[in-house]
């Protein structure tokens, strides 16, 4: 089965888990006094959770009957040429990088997520790449603290420096 | 009308608004240079920066100039390097980069920004007509009619997804919807869909969708592929003439003109836009070329160049006639747009030109002053400004995903946006690479909150649905809703009945 099948089936799923808490779960909390409106916090949820497993079912069993469009070159069937492991490698680092942003302090978890991420990449002027990079860090945290008025933590939680 | 109009030239010659305008189209053409990177994606890094300005016309203002630089970038990066940053202006590359190869591809640039600045000020002079005209009908309207009207709309995006593409689109639109579902709405006062999260009371944060939604996926589509950057970081095209000849002229006026106009119509009708805008103009203008002349087309012909960029531009124009007379977007760029007036304060529709005819106004004027700016500061600064494709990817994928992450985070100052984010982006990426398109997702998710607004209102009023046939305008509107979705899809459905039979 293609891919944007088996996403179709996700989404169908997911649409029932959100009909399902719109037309069973929802209306308990309901108070009695809004029980008497005719539209209910759930009337809008219960009309798209329809139409969307509705959409998912179409694209599931292909009702336009087209072959798959490709879109921007992307051909799915060649993922073995694409470079997962960078791009895995990456988003670890988005996610590494929201998770330390308040204990590292702005300026080191910048420094580093710009530094690494480039290095990954293929960057081996490492003189250039620190420079850069630090220049990047403390340039964009003045801009954002001291120009836009955005406070952010700029050194680590531990050393208690604000 | 004209004391608006005074109004809103006032507002858009204000220096600190001049200088949004000129800022705008610079950042957006050194972005929109950068293969991959579409107008969307850099609107959606741009937003914070326009909230944290607090005047919604400046805002506005740095965004529409930020869209127009990022379309004139776009048509660069397809003329000297083959790699169109914008989808619309894949077709500028099917005559623009052939002239590059033959060594005139200062004559291209040139060719590029005429047409590109009179398809904007053919759009521009088209939307002072034709937005008020539109806004004073729009005033008829009830909550049931802008119900409607939304189905409308929302339909003829999924309608003008492409073959094939319909009920992708769709779903899509639902998708985006029931993620609009999601937090404390303030019409009920309580919780939905938010799974005892509390960093989802205040439901998805509009620019964590809209950059995970664009950015995030263009970007880690770069990692994946390398060779999507096409060849960034390789040796400029050296940039020299930048005259046109008479002859030259003579053959791509009439060109302009008429896909200036057709453009312009395009671009207004919801979910259209400027792609489908430049590739029917580049193939009108082939298919009505004298024999001779069609040989040419794309191989480097002047009228092949002209067509799409003017068309494109006109259409970017036409796309804003919905968003400020009815408050509903015909394009994801648009809808970006909507969400950053939302975020300040600012509800687009027919009320916009009575209650704040400053915005509305200004915004158009500065259309036609962001169009002089590209033509007259952009061109003799292209040669420097393309050095931007020289940045290694090793630098600017880290820089690009930064800026990302940013975004949300000063949008929202929470780190749980930052996972989120991170989240729907890695989410976004298999959609696309299922061809499921994310535009009328996040058209969905802006929509989605006014939708049930005035569904709700409808229903309260008439103690029930009985308002679609109760008001015919709605049951109307309700009909060619239905019909801009069923008939493309039965009549992809029996064209692929046909090919297997055949």
């Amino acid at each position: 089965m293609a891919l944007d099948r088996w996403l179709a089936l996700f989404i169908a799923l997911i649409f029932l888990i959100y009909g399902y808490t719109a037309f069973f779960q929802m209306d308990g909390l309901l108070p009695p006094i809004l029980q008497r409106n005719p539209v209910w916090p759930s009337t809008f949820p219960k009309i798209l959770s329809v139409i969307g497993v509705f959409g998912a079912l179409c694209v599931l069993i292909n009702i336009e009957k087209t072959d798959r469009q490709i879109i921007d070159d992307i051909i799915v069937e060649n993922w073995r040429l694409y470079k997962i492991f960078n791009a895995l490698t990456l988003i670890s680092g988005m996610v590494i990088y929201a998770l330390t942003l308040r204990s590292l302090g702005f300026l080191a978890a910048t420094f580093l997520f710009l530094s690494l991420s480039a290095a990954l990449l293929g960057e081996r002027r490492f003189p250039l790449l620190i420079v850069v990079s630090g220049m990047a860090s403390y340039g964009i945290w003045y801009l954002v603290d001291s120009v836009l008025g955005i406070y952010m933590t700029p050194f680590p939680a531990f050393l208690n420096i604000s | 009308m004209i004391e608006g109009f005074l109004l809103g030239l006032y507002t858009a010659l204000s220096v600190k608004n001049m200088l949004m305008v000129i800022g705008g189209c610079i950042i957006g053409t050194f972005i929109g240079m950068l293969p991959g990177l579409g107008p969307m994606s850099i609107i959606a890094i741009m937003i914070p920066v326009a909230i944290s300005i607090g005047d919604p016309a400046a805002a506005l203002i740095l965004l529409a100039g930020v869209y127009y630089g990022a379309v004139f970038g776009g048509s660069t990066s397809s003329i000297l390097i083959n790699a169109p940053g914008v989808a619309s202006t894949v077709a500028t590359s099917f005559d623009g980069y052939p002239l590059t190869r033959q060594g005139k591809a200062g004559k291209a640039l040139t060719i590029a920004a005429i047409a590109s600045f009179a398809g904007g000020t053919v759009g521009a002079l088209l939307l002072v007509f034709f937005a008020p005209a539109l806004a004073s009908v729009a005033l008829l309207f009830h909550s049931s009619e802008y119900f409607a009207l939304m189905v409308v709309g929302l339909s003829a995006i999924a309608a003008f997804a492409g073959s094939g593409q319909v009920t992708k689109a769709l779903l899509m639109t639902v998708v985006g919807l029931a993620l609009a579902t999601v937090g404390e709405g303030a019409q009920f006062n309580m919780p939905r869909f938010t799974m005892a999260i509390m960093d989802l009371q205040s439901g998805i944060g509009f620019i964590t969708l809209a950059m995970a939604m664009f950015a995030i996926p263009e970007t880690l589509l770069l990692v994946l592929d390398p060779s999507r950057s096409g060849k960034a970081g390789s040796k400029q095209t050296d940039i020299t003439n930048l005259r046109i000849t008479k002859d030259e002229a003579k053959k791509i006026t009439p060109v302009i003109g008429r896909q200036s106009l057709q453009g312009f119509l395009i671009g207004v009708m919801p979910g259209a836009g400027a792609t489908i805008a430049s590739f029917l103009g580049y193939a009108v203008e082939r298919n009505i070329a004298p024999e001779e002349e069609r040989k040419e087309f794309g191989k480097g012909s002047v009228k092949g160049l002209a067509a799409p960029e003017s068309a494109n531009n006109a259409a970017c124009t036409g796309s804003f006639v919905p968003l400020l007379t009815l408050g509903i977007p015909g394009s994801g760029t648009t809808a970006i747009l909507l969400g950053a007036l939302i975020a300040l304060n600012v509800s687009p529709g027919p009320r916009l030109m009575q209650d704040q005819p400053e915005i509305f106004w200004s915004v158009i004027i500065s259309m036609y002053i962001g169009n002089v700016v590209l033509l007259i500061l952009n061109l003799p600064l292209i040669p420097y400004i393309a050095k931007v494709l020289t940045v290694p990817r090793t630098f600017l994928i880290p820089f690009i995903l930064f800026f990302t992450l940013m975004g949300a985070y000063i949008g929202q100052n929470n780190a749980t946006e930052l996972l989120f984010l991170v989240g729907l982006g890695v989410a976004a990426t298999i959609l696309r690479f299922a061809s499921f398109p994310l535009a009328p997702l996040l058209i969905g998710f802006i929509l989605g909150p006014m939708l049930e607004d005035n569904f709700s209102r409808a229903t309260q009023l008439y103690d029930g649905v009985s308002f679609i046939w109760e008001r015919p305008m709605t049951a109307i509107l309700l009909g060619i809703a239905v019909l801009l979705i069923v008939l493309p899809a039965m009549r992809s459905r029996k064209a692929s009945k046909e090919l297997d039979s055949g």
